[in-house]
This record gives structure tokens, sequence and C-alpha cells, in this order.
């Protein structure tokens, strides 16, 4: 780059300044709003916003930038119109006293109007001019300058002046919004406007699909920008529009390390014994009745016991209802909606596209901020579109949730013919833990079994729990693994007593055992001790013998001894025994 | 063929500066009505340059605009006036 390129870079090349809408989401999709000074045109059908959202490019104008601007009505009176954006909060009578806000309205009625030679606009020029001046406006909207086409005749006039009109808007250095009334086929405008407006095209669309509408928005052309180009569903409400950049091209979200009770201890144990992590996703996925729902509940019932907010969206059940039921499983959410820890938006799916759901749920989550949410069920979302948009849809729910470090859970119906055990919304594949909760039927009855089908970056149990609700809370019990394979309910408990019985019998027989060897034992003893004095008296005898013949032995010495003495000669005296002769 | 009316005509003529439209707008009218309403008409020339903001009263969009003001309702022509015919017709001086 040579010097000179260098130093001018900035002043030519550098971006194109642009002026904040203020509009939720718009200023993320053109990247910093409306190009700076220069006429954008907003084109649509009737009834899809166009009047809406540049009067909202206005008012937000002057509340929050500062910048006064200037709304040339060409269709309502200005009474209509404040009276129309009232709804919206928006006070265009306190506006304008603040001198931050004109509203022109230009009447055209053809029929007091006569044409008689050559003319030009340049009292609407003026006037324009006028209201630009006094009010020092940095923003104008035209509404729509197409009627002007249909209150005067002189087709070549007008398009001269319009070329002169857009020219000169740029020259005032306002940024214009010009609307106009989508054409008949692929024409943006009946009057062909857009061959005008080169800058910046913006095209609204109302369609119904399957009954159902969807606002979408587009930005057909931004010249000297990047912009996204996507079809981008918007929502009018309460709150004026927001639109939704749905699809967030980064994947670089911060993970947390910390981990987030379920609310069941059972599963938390099988979940390392410490839960999901948060800002994680998980589904919860079964056949009907199987008790996600209870699962939900007591997911969020534990968020809002941390003391954490915790947004429900319910879209079968009313709140009421799920409040009435899960108290019967002694969860109680009243409680926590009292305190505002827990909040409901009940919706039926179909009451809008599944845009709108995206774009309402986003309303709700950057409006309350929980730390959990939980979408109760996701199932009847295949009603208002196909499979892959359902994931579409979930893909950039789950994005923006992880975007926001909120952990969310899913249920899914999933139905008995789905061979492969994939839920219909194909989201299994996205979450980071999938909880499949199925019954199990035996025996004449069903019982609800519990495994972590995945559960990415923790140890987890492989094990099938059987899932108990019982009137305290949900609860996971170990199956029973019998000589007869896996045992649920009333097989188990009928196992468990059959086994108690068992060990009942048992004990008494090791009692009965007992008593006999130490009855045994006392008899062997007692034989032990007669023979023992059998054997004293048969000694004794003996004893009794050896003396005698000891004694024997010694008398008898003794007389052959004394025979022995008497034989010499010498006299006994007395033998004491007549003993041997 | 001229019909006269007992109403005061007043007529205004809104101009952007002395250009020629505005000029030859103003010559005919003055002509149209020195024949057809002489001595019960008034005009009065507003140049919106000097005063924009009556503009807005009056729906200005194209310039020249002549207004009839009086008698009601009114009526716009506007153009250069050069369709004497149309002026007349425009005006409710002759009926159409």
């Amino acid at each position: 780059m040579s010097k000179t390129q260098k130093k001018k870079a900035p002043v030519l090349y550098g971006t194109l300044p642009k002026a904040l809408t203020g509009i939720t989401g718009l200023d993320e999709i053109t990247e910093g709003g409306l190009p700076l000074g220069r006429p954008t045109l907003i084109c649509g059908e009737a009834g899809c916003g166009k009047t809406l959202m540049s009067l909202e490019f206005i008012v937000r104008g002057a509340v929050q930038y500062n910048e006064p601007g200037v709304f040339v009505a060409f269709e309502e009176k200005s009474d209509e119109l404040a009276m129309n954006v009232a709804s919206l909060g928006f006070d265009l009578k306190k506006l304008q006293e603040q001198k931050k806000l004109k509203i022109d309205h230009v009447h055209i009625d053809r029929s007091e109007i006569e044409e008689t030679g050559e003319y030009d606009l340049e009292g609407l020029f003026i006037r324009l001019g006028y209201a630009i001046d006094s009010i020092g406006a940095k923003r104008i909207v035209l509404d729509t300058l197409e009627n002007l086409f249909s209150g005067l005749n002189n087709q070549a006039v007008l398009r001269m002046e319009l070329r002169r009109l857009f020219g000169w808007l740029k020259e005032k250095g306002v940024t214009a919004i010009i609307t106009g009334e989508r054409g008949e086929g692929n024409a943006l405008t009946r009057q062909g406007l857009e061959e005008y407006v080169s800058d910046c095209v913006i095209l609204l669309d109302n369609r119904v699909v399957n009954q159902i509408t969807t606002r979408r928005l587009r930005v057909i052309k931004y010249r000297g920008t990047v912009h996204g180009t996507n079809e981008y569903p918007f929502l009018i409400d309460e709150d004026g529009i927001s639109v939704l950049p749905v699809t967030s091209l980064k994947m670089a979200n911060n993970v947390s390390t910390e981990r987030v009770s379920t609310g069941v201890k059972g599963l938390d144990d099988m979940l390392g014994g410490l839960g999901l992590y948060r800002g994680g996703s998980v589904l919860v996925s079964g056949t009907a009745g199987t008790g996600k729902t209870s699962l939900a509940a007591s997911f969020a019932n534990e968020a809002c016991n941390r003391k954490e907010k915790c947004v429900y969206f319910a879209m079968e059940e009313s709140p009421n209802q799920i409040i009435r039921n899960m108290r019967s499983i002694g969860i109680d959410l009243q409680k926590h909606i009292d305190k505002g820890l827990l909040i409901f938006n009940a919706s039926r799916p179909n009451l809008y596209g599944l845009e709108m759901h995206l774009v309402a749920m986003h309303k709700y989550i950057r409006k309350y901020k929980p730390s959990v949410v939980v979408i109760d069920p996701i199932t009847n979302f295949i009603n208002i579109g196909s499979v892959s948009e359902v994931k579409n849809m979930l893909v950039r729910m789950i994005d923006f949730l992880q975007e926001e470090g909120i952990s969310v859970m899913f249920t899914a119906l999933s139905l008995n013919t789905v061979v492969s055990e994939q839920t219909d919304e194909g989201v299994s594949s996205l979450v980071d833990a999938w909880i499949l909760v199925r019954d199990i039927e035996f025996n004449g009855e069903r019982n609800r079994g519990l495994y972590v089908m995945k559960s990415r970056g923790m140890k987890h149990s492989n094990q099938v729990r059987e899932f108990v609700i019982t009137n305290t809370g949900l609860n996971l019990i170990d199956v029973y693994l019998g000589p007869d394979g896996i045992l649920t309910g009333s097989a188990r408990e009928q196992q468990m007593l059959l086994e108690q019985t068992g060990e009942a019998i048992h004990s008494s027989a090791v009692n009965r055992k007992d008593r006999e060897i130490i009855r045994k034992r006392k008899v062997l003893e007692a034989k032990i001790a007669s023979l023992h004095s059998e054997f004293e008296s048969v000694e004794e005898e003996l004893n009794k013998v050896y003396l005698e013949e000891e004694l024997k032995k010694q008398i008898l010495e003794k007389n052959r001894a004394e025979v022995t003495r008497l034989r010499r000669g010498e006299i006994a005296e007395l033998p004491k025994t007549s003993s041997k002769k | 063929m001229v019909k006269r009316i007992d109403k005061k005509w007043e007529l205004r003529l809104y101009v952007a500066g002395k250009t020629p439209k505005s000029v030859t707008a103003l010559s005919n009218l003055q002509k149209y009505c020195e024949e057809h309403l002489k001595g019960q008409y008034r005009i009065e020339v507003i140049d919106l340059l000097e005063k924009p903001q009556l503009a807005e009263g009056d729906q200005i969009l194209a310039i020249p605009t002549l207004v009839r003001k009086v008698p009601e309702p009114i009526r716009k022509i506007i153009g250069d006036l050069s369709n004497e015919e149309k002026v007349l017709v425009g005006l409710n001086i002759r009926p159409a």
C-alpha cells in the first residue's frame, strides 16, 4: 500500500458510518444499523410492519440516541399514528412536545387537485426541509412515498422529482427510511422505488405456512458493508419489534466445570454423583407417562431452591396444571413463583411459527436472565415445522443458551415405534446429556426405568435404574437383578420379600443346628467324663495289682533272705509267716 | 358566458422563489381573474422559500399550487395554469 493510500484509508475505506436503529436484533443483522445519512428502503406487503418498523426507528432514535426525527405520513394522520403505537409504549405526543419528533401528515386527495401545466414538487421539499430544520432532525421516514403516485398524474415529473428527492435527502445528511408496498411479481415496490434507493433495501415478509404466520425480514442489499443475508423472523409485541439474528457462527462459548444438581439424588449419583454441568443441555426423552415433566419440574424446583431463576416454557400443560400435578409428588412450585424465582411461560406450539417461538423465548430469557431453562416438551414443535426446521431452531436455542451459560432441560416424547430410540426432533446429538425414561413392561405391569444414554464429559452410570414417583418426590432405585433377569415394580418387591422370608427360615435353621452341636458336644463331653472315670478305676485296679505284686515280691525276698540265713544255722527267732515251705 | 357570483374569491398561489413556472402561473392567474372575476377576487402569493411553515397548512406538495380558499370547498390546481379551460373548471368558475 502506498503512503497516500494509507493516509486516505480511514476516510475512503473506513467502514460505512451507520445509525443505530435501536430495534432489537436489527442492529446485529446490519452490523450497526442503517447507513448514516442515506436513504434506506423498507418494502413489503400490506400489514407486514413497515410503518411500525420505521416509526420505531424514529422513536428509538429520539429517545435512545438523542437524534430527533421527522415522520412524514402519507397514509395515516398523526393522531391515528399516535393511537396505533400507543400500545407499544410510544408516547408520540410527548415526544412532539419535546421537539424530538415531528409528524407531518401529507394529505393527497386526487379529487381536490387539478393539474394544469408544468409543476414540480418543490413544495414537498420545502415542507420536509422545514420539518427537518425545525427540530434539527437527523432521521426521517417517508411512509409511504408511493401514495404520491396515486395522487398525481404526471409520472414523468414524479420520477424526476423522486430522484431529486433522494439526492436532496443525502445532501441534507439525514438518515432516511422510505417505505414501499410490495409490487406484483418480483418487483419490490409498486413504483420501482428500489431503483432510486441503492444503499440499503430491507424486505419484510409475512408468510403463512401451515396456517401459521411468521413475519420475516431480509436485508436484500446493503452497499459497502457486511450484513446478515438470511431471512430473519421478527416479532411485533408490546415492546415493539424484535428481530432474531439467529445463527451464531462462532462456537466459542465459555464452558463451566461447575455442576448443578438435577433435583433427583439418584440421578445425580448416576451422573458421577454431582449432577449436570452448569450451562449444559440435557434432553429427557421417553414414552408417554414416564415422568418427564416430573423430572423437569424437579430440575426447576432444585434450581429455585438454590435461589436461582428458572424460566419454564410449558408447551402442553398450563402452569396451574403443572403446579397442581407437581404438588401431588411433593414439589411445591407455587412458592417459587411467589418469590419470583420461577417464571412460567405457557404457549401452545401452534400459537405461532417456530421462529416466533424462538424469538419469544429469546425475549423471555433476556428479560428474566434465568440460570435454568426448561422446555417441556419440544415434541409438539414438529407439528409446525419439518424435522430439520425444528432441529435448526433447537440448535440455535441451545447455542444461545450456552452463550449465556444457562442450563437447559428439554423433554421430548419418543414413540415406541421409533426403533433407533432417536427422538423425533433429532436433537439427541446436540445435547450434552440424554436421559431416557422408558417403561418396562413385565408380569402385567408397567414400571419406569431410567438410564443415562449419554453424558458428555463425565463419568456416568451404565445401569438402568427404576424410576419411582412417590408422594415426596422422585427417586431412583437399583433394579433387582435376579436369576430371572431384571425385575421391577411389584416383581422386585416380591422378590425382595421372598428373599426376606428365605433369610428368616435360613437363620432359624442355623439356630437349630447350633443348638444341636452344643447338645452333641455336651453328650460327647459327658462321654469323655465317664471314660475318664472308667479309665481312673482301671488304673486304680492296675495300681492295686502292682502294689500287691510289689508287696508280695518284697515279702518273698524277705522270706528268702530269712530262709537263707536260717540255713546257715542261724535259727530264726520267729518266722513271721509260715510262708514258703 | 361568464357566470357572476356574488361571493368574494380568495385565491392563494404558492410559489417557491421567482421560477419561470411561478411567474407564468401568476401571470396566467391574473389574466383569468381579470377576465372572469373582475373586482371580486383577491390573490395572495405565498413564497414558501420565505415562509416554509405555511406549506403544511394547505398541504402543499407541488409548486406552483393555486388554492381556492373561498368559496368552499377548497380546490387546488397545480401547475403553471397554462390551460385556461382546466383552471376555470377547476376553480368552479365555469361549470364542467
